[in-house]
């Protein structure tokens, strides 16, 4: 049997209605050969950990532009947590202000990508996320 | 690999994530779903399995979104598997079904499923059916399938749905001829959906004169194939095409097809599960064929003698993967 293909969601949360960048990287990621799960605009955090959690993705990719992301990323954090799910990774994306990176990455956030991060980073960072779950059997 | 027993378990509990590792494990290794199968087999089969196919862009998933909030409001649980084709090139996949339907994420009494072809010979086929079982146990009382319509397995996925619904839409150019193909011909409801444009009723007569003259369209006693005229944008038509749905189900069942098709689905489930423990045994095998071809040219043995040595071989591999079925 072949590989079990990477399976990762991208939202988008917050009330804007651009999602130029995270098409870019859905695509990016589908060229690279994982499969994934695009739920589009206006997402919530509920929304986002609960299609996560049906999908049953490897890595969970959010982008935020507006700024409400700490606040958005907490309570994503703590649903996930909530369900029993806090084993998926998550990441970041977005013009999110340096001091803040750190606050993200203290909620358990694995990896926030500022713009201008070249797509074949991210790539390369959610396959890395994907394995290393899959490697220490990551669920329970 | 996790106990899908108690995985099972655990989902039955209406545990989400419990949920989706469960279909994770039946995506990727179904033998597992043969386990899951004696283990539920009497309290399942119960959810009408209705597959969904049609036109690239229809509306087949807007539709489908549609279709999930009037279940709910008659209080049905409802599952999804929207099934979205994977790139040849690079195997990935973006699966948009899902984007129409999110408004139900957070509805616990629906459940959606992403998954895609993989290019695999027979494989999607697997993961469908086997997901179809799951969802069927736990106790989801429609299950929609969204398919590409084309390819053998759709054929197969569309032969494990009580009700066949093919999407078209108005002005797709030549579109009755397009439904001239795969499983689009075998349709028990047809939808025009997008009936908000106005080359709606010339789409409806094509379509009627089709269907009349049995161009499409699967025919069986005491059901002729019904069309429904629907705007998933505008949400019309929705009510009237979940009553035709109701009414086929309540034809199948009052025709006791529904043993009948539960028996059929999980024939053609437990045939591709061993089609593929043969194929991959057969692969190995003539794996070693190479091997065996360069030894008898060395020291001139009889070709009989070597293939038959092969098939040999292939067959006691074949049993080494049966009687690991067992365990
Ligand atoms: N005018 C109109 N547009 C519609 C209607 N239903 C869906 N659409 C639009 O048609 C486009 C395709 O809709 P989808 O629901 O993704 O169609 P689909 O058949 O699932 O598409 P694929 O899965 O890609 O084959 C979207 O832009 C929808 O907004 C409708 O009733 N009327
Ligand atoms: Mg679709």
């Amino acid at each position: 049997m072949i590989e079990k293909p990477v399976k990762v969601l991208v939202a988008k949360i917050g009330l804007d209605g651009h999602d130029r960048g995270a098409k870019v990287i859905a695509r990016a990621l589908k060229d690279a050969g994982m499969e994934v799960v695009y739920t589009g605009i206006r997402q919530t955090p509920e929304q986002v950990v609960l299609s996560a959690i049906e999908e049953d993705v490897d890595v969970i990719g959010v982008s935020i532009l507006s700024g409400a992301h700490v606040h958005h990323i907490k309570r994503l954090m703590e649903l996930l947590e909530k369900e029993g799910a806090n084993d998926i990774p998550v990441v970041v994306g977005g013009t999110i202000p340096i001091p803040d990176v750190d606050k993200l990455k203290e909620m358990g956030v694995k990896e926030v990508f500022l713009p201008g991060t070249s797509l074949k980073y991210i790539v390369d960072v959610v396959r890395r996320l994907a394995k290393e779950r899959s490697s220490v059997g990551g669920h329970n | 690999m996790e106990d899908i027993i108690e995985l099972f378990e655990e989902a039955r509990k209406g545990k989400l994530r419990a949920i989706g590792r469960l279909l994770t494990v039946v995506e990727n290794s179904s033998i597992e779903v043969l386990k899951l199968l004696e283990h539920v087999s009497s309290d399942s089969g119960r959810a009408q399995v209705i597959g969904v196919t049609g036109i690239p862009g229809a509306g087949k998933s807007t539709l489908i979104s549609r279709l999930i909030g009037e279940y709910r409001s008659r209080g049905y649980k409802v599952a999804v598997v929207a099934i979205d084709p994977s790139s040849p090139i690079s195997q990935g996949s973006l699966m948009g079904d899902r984007l129409r339907m999110q408004q139900f994420a957070t509805d616990r009494g629906v459940f959606i499923r992403s998954i895609s072809t993989r290019g695999l010979k027979g494989g999607l086929s697997i993961a469908s059916l086997s997901i179809i079982e799951v969802f069927d146990a736990l106790g989801y009382d429609k299950i929609i399938v969204e398919t590409v319509g084309v390819g053998q397995s759709d054929v197969d996925i569309m032969n494990a749905a009580h009700t066949i619904v093919v999407v078209t839409m108005p002005g797709a150019g030549d579109d009755i001829q397009a439904l001239k193909a795969g499983v689009m011909e075998i349709g028990n409801v047809y939808v025009i959906n997008k009936s908000d444009k106005p080359e709606a009723s010339k789409t409806f007569e094509y379509l009627k004169f089709s269907l009349d003259k049995g161009d499409i369209g699967f025919f069986e006693p005491d059901w002729v194939p019904r069309i429904v005229k629907t705007s998933a944008i505008m949400g019309q038509g929705i009510r009237e095409l979940a009553d035709v749905l109701e009414e086929h189900w309540d034809h199948i069942r009052s025709k006791g097809l529904l043993r009948e098709k539960l028996a059929s689905r999980r024939m053609l489930l437990s045939r591709l599960l061993l089609e593929r423990v043969f194929s991959d045994s057969l692969q190995e095998s003539l794996r070693d064929i190479d091997g065996a071809i360069k030894e008898m040219i060395l020291d001139g043995r009889k070709y009989r003698v070597v293939t038959s040595m092969v098939a040999r071989r292939a067959i006691e591999k074949m049993l080494v993967k049966v009687s690991n079925l067992e365990n």
